[in-house]
């Protein structure tokens, strides 16, 4: 149920160090957020989409992963044109279509894709453990970049736990409906996770203690200083900045 | 409950960011090393048990729980929710990076405000107990939508309508939410009563 995909390939994006990964999508992240002109964004959008590819993603899988997304869309498509104020487009009785919330739509559809294909080709494509030591280095504060891989560490475990209880309770006959007994099933069940989450967490800190754990985590992983680095992070920095200029400029 | 990429102003982004990185720099003060294994491996069972898919009817929907992580954790219920929603990105790629300040405060800033108000409801009597946790998850999930309708109505007032579609369509989610959290909170103190932080007179 939970894997990481993307995280495994030997593209030239996989290479790149996670710090500057991190920071390019960041800057591109928000650069496209901040977007207010249909034409610019479909500029964000192609460049999100040559990320993938240098990641040599499967556009099958990646379109897979934005599902979720598209739901989302289609409750905005359905809303937005209806509600929004602006000059009509079509009318049909009562209910009007306006321009602005059509374009609006667009807007959104194609910038909220797009800053999901700059996560999914820069972010995605490292393990968690390579995301940790990359915030590390941006000096994330060490007790968040600890959370962050602990949980990573356990949520395997956990959900194995989960399996676990749930496969229980389905011997027990447990058959979930929309009533009481269910939702009381599962209370309980993820009152379980808990509790069996907290004593794990106290046996994990003792063993941390006995092995001499001395609030510092430490990183196997090196980057080589590369050169292409910072070409990536400059090509990146300079596309969004020349873009950001043209739409202040243009408009 | 998420917000998604592409939607949002600047401000409201901005503003986000920098409410959920002060909610995690108080979170992560109130956490000391001896404690920070509990957390991490508490937002672990968090994540896991948001895909706990409960029926309404013919539809589903999944748990969001995060008014017991914020019964369970206080403050520290905000670096917790960061990871994991950190994670879930990673992972499902439920929403992106820009949004994710917003997400963090839309999460957590209910859950905080819920231990203020009913953790110390808890550990009377057992009636009290199941109505504290279910108020606990209602509101949760009460005050979530209330500030996700609050971040699309400052991006723009045309969002309005949006946003009462959004509260409406949760109001199913916060009474089983309510429901769940109330059972969950009776278990809890039942079973293993040291997990929930109740303040000793």
């Amino acid at each position: 149920m939970i894997e990481e995909k993307f995280a495994s390939g030997r593209s030239f994006i996989h290479q790149l160090d996670p710090k500057i990964r991190i920071i390019a999508s960041i800057i591109l992240s928000f650069a496209a957020a901040l977007c207010d002109n249909l034409y610019i964004a479909g500029f964000y959008f192609i460049i999100s989409s040559i990320l993938i590819t240098m990641a040599k993603l499967k556009w099958m899988d990646v379109v897979n992963r934005l599902k979720p997304l598209f739901w989302f869309l289609l409750m905005i498509w359905i809303i937005l044109p209806l509600t929004f104020d602006g000059e009509t487009v079509y009318q049909y009785y009562g209910l009007r279509i306006t321009v602005s919330g059509v374009i609006l739509c667009c807007k959104i559809t194609i910038k909220s894709i797009t800053i999901l294909l700059i996560f999914t080709a820069l972010i995605a494509t490292m393990t968690v453990a390579s995301l940790g030591n990359g915030l590390h280095r941006l000096y994330v504060p060490d007790k968040m970049v600890f959370l962050l891989l602990m949980s990573y560490r356990y949520i395997a475990v956990i959900e194995e736990e989960y399996k676990r209880l749930l496969r229980a309770a389905k011997f027990r006959g447990f058959n979930p409906k929309t009533n009481l007994h269910s939702y009381k099933t599962f209370a309980y069940l993820a009152g379980m996770l808990f509790v069996r989450a907290s004593l794990r967490a106290q046996r994990v800190h003792q063993a941390m203690l006995c092995r001499g754990f001395n609030q510092k985590f430490h990183t196997l992983d090196v980057y080589q200083p590369n050169r292409l680095n910072s070409i990536f992070l400059m090509g990146i920095f300079a596309a969004s900045l020349s873009l950001v200029i043209f739409e202040i400029m243009w408009i | 409950m998420h917000i998604s990429e592409g939607v949002l102003s600047g401000p409201v982004l901005a503003s986000g960011a920098v409410l959920a990185m002060a909610g995690t720099a108080i979170g992560l003060k109130k956490i000391d090393y001896d404690r920070i294994v509990h957390v991490a491996i508490l937002a672990s069972a968090f994540f896991v048990a948001s895909l706990i898919h409960v029926n309404i009817g013919p539809a589903s929907a999944h748990l969001i729980l995060n008014g017991i992580m914020g019964l369970l954790l206080g403050f520290a219920a905000v670096p917790a929710i960061l990871t994991a929603l950190l994670l879930q990105s990673v992972f499902f790629q439920y929403g992106g990076l820009t949004t994710l300040g917003v997400n963090v405060v839309v999460m957590a800033a209910p859950a905080v405000l819920v231990h203020y108000l009913f953790l110390p409801l808890l550990g009377k009597s057992s009636p009290l107990n199941f109505t504290a946790g279910f108020l606990a998850g209602l509101f949760s999930i009460l005050f979530s939508s209330l500030l996700l309708g609050l971040a699309l109505w400052f991006t723009d007032e045309n969002f309005f309508e949006t946003s009462l579609v959004i509260i409406t369509a949760h109001i199913p989610v916060m009474i089983i939410e309510g429901i769940v959290t109330g059972f969950c909170v009776t278990f809890l103190l039942k079973v293993y009563p040291e997990i929930i932080p109740v303040r000793k007179k």
